[in-house]
């Protein structure tokens, strides 16, 4: 088996669009989260939402390209753009050697609902446009990708909810660990837009603090009340370890354990069992113990039910071992289906700075969080191993543990 | 509708949505090759003909177009049928 290192990250988020400005971000413990009036004339509950500025590719993509372009494509191009020129990856590198694209992403509620509504006036499919099939199709993050960049290994999207993201640099992982690929470019990408999360918003669970939006996203927190959608574009790109050094990359981390479950429950409500055989299992894959993990990047999205629940399963699987954990989702809210990438790259930009980010608006935790080693304050810190967790509905959790060499 | 105001309306979709360059477009110049078209971008065209002059081709209405002059007059038949 091979060692799969990591040479490369891009983001396109809330709290920053480069990896520099993510960085001060995450130190400063700056929140991205804003109101959206629009929201509440759709006939949201909340109108809490992270917002990103919108694209201008147009000096970058042909006008063919752009067109299969919906945001959550502008956003994955964007991240896997700044991942590729970080690993030094440039276009003869990705036309002489076969790379990968897998991508975590569960909707395009936006292209579809625009079709849709042009089909129901005119009465005529074609009056859509030759973009709209490419755009309405889950999988149109990873067709844009490999067309603009012309990658020529596996390629598809991966849908799993809320741990999309995640699952996709896991199976990355395991395609390079096992010699089935040599270079993997993953990540996730999340639309914002009211179509995205009307149904979800529906179900009662986000956060409805208005009146102080940076304060609405508090994971752990006693006083949350739901979640804030979130999203953006996130990417990393990954290659065996001899790669790595054969090209003089700069390794920004390992990935040394990959773990998922599924709860077998409830089709929304998490629980504690499912989650935690997931990362016992990453921890095992790993081959180390749960004492040498010194931060957990956590799922927790500030819905009461999911932390407490993620806060007894890390409580089961490190015990003592108490490693740091904070929820990036304080300052970012929930990405959805770019989460469990995003989070990746949160946490490895910790690993190569010497920090942990804080999880902000954490006042008084509850019975669960309280046993935990929750970062209220950001802390100048070296770590060595972390591991990000992820879960989605339908009961599917992804664990990854990242060690820096 | 007069051909000028027609050649005018064409031209205008043609520089903002199909992005070509207005001292590119030349009566006698071969629209495919100048526009850069592909399969997917008639497609486009048939929308922009339909958002501009409300009427509807179809892909039988391009075989035969070759030049922007080609490509006017086939508008000019469909906008003055």
């Amino acid at each position: 088996m091979r060692r799969v290192v990591i040479t490369g990250m891009g983001i396109y988020s809330c709290i920053g669009t480069t990896i520099e400005e993510v960085k001060k971000s995450l130190y400063e413990g700056t929140s991205g989260i804003v109101v959206d009036p629009e929201r509440k004339e759709f006939g949201y509950r909340s109108a809490l939402t992270g917002t990103v500025p919108t694209p201008n590719l147009k000096k970058e993509l042909t006008r063919r390209q752009r067109m299969s372009f919906g945001s959550e494509s502008e956003y994955a191009y964007i991240a896997t753009k700044q991942a590729f020129e970080q690993a030094k990856v440039d276009q003869t590198f990705l036309d002489t050697q076969e790379i990968g694209v897998l991508f975590g992403n569960d909707s395009t509620a936006q292209s579809v609902m625009e079709a849709i509504d042009k089909i129901r006036i005119k009465k005529d499919t074609t009056l859509v446009g030759s973009g709209s099939v490419f755009k309405s199709m889950n999988s149109t993050i990873t067709m844009n990708l490999s067309t603009v960049f012309k990658l020529k290994g596996v390629n598809f999207t991966i849908s799993a909810a809320c741990a999309s993201g995640s699952h996709a640099i896991g199976m990355g992982y395991m395609l390079i660990k096992q010699g089935l690929q040599d270079y993997m470019i993953c990540g996730g990408g999340q639309e914002i837009n009211s179509y995205a999360f009307g149904s979800f918003d529906g179900l009662g669970v986000f956060s409805t603090h208005e009146e102080n939006p940076t304060q609405a996203s508090r994971p752990f927190d006693s006083k949350r009340d739901g979640l804030v959608p979130s999203g953006g574009g996130a990417a990393i790109f990954m290659e065996s370890y001899e790669s790595a050094v054969a090209r003089g990359a700069t390794i920004l981390g390992e990935v040394i354990g990959y773990g998922f479950s599924s709860n077998g429950a409830h089709i929304s409500t998490p629980n504690a069992e499912g989650p935690s055989r997931a990362m016992q299992r990453a921890v095992q894959q790993a081959n180390i113990t749960p004492c040498q993990i010194d931060y957990v990047n956590a799922h927790a999205t500030s819905t009461p039910v999911g932390d407490a629940n993620e806060a007894k399963a890390i409580n089961e699987v490190f015990g003592d071992a108490n490693p740091y954990v904070s929820s990036t989702k304080s300052m970012t809210g929930h990405e959805c289906w770019m989460a469990g990438a995003s989070e990746i790259v949160y946490s490895l930009i910790m690993l190569n700075n010497g920090f942990i980010a804080p999880n902000i608006n954490l006042e008084t935790p509850d019975e669960d969080a309280a046993k935990l080693n929750l970062v209220k304050e950001t802390i100048d810190k070296k770590i060595d191993v972390f591991l990000s967790n992820s879960f989605g509905f339908g009961g599917t959790n992804s664990a990854i543990v990242i060690k820096k060499i | 509708m007069e051909t000028s105001v027609i050649i005018e309306k064409v031209n205008a979709f043609l520089i903002e949505e199909f992005e070509v360059e207005a001292s590119e477009i030349a009566v006698e110049a071969n629209l495919q090759e100048t526009l850069d078209l592909d399969s997917l971008d008639y497609v486009d065209l048939v929308v922009a003909i339909e958002a501009s002059f409300g009427v509807k081709l179809i892909g039988d209405d391009f075989v035969g177009i070759e030049t922007f002059q080609d490509f006017y007059t086939l508008i000019e038949k469909k906008v003055n049928k």
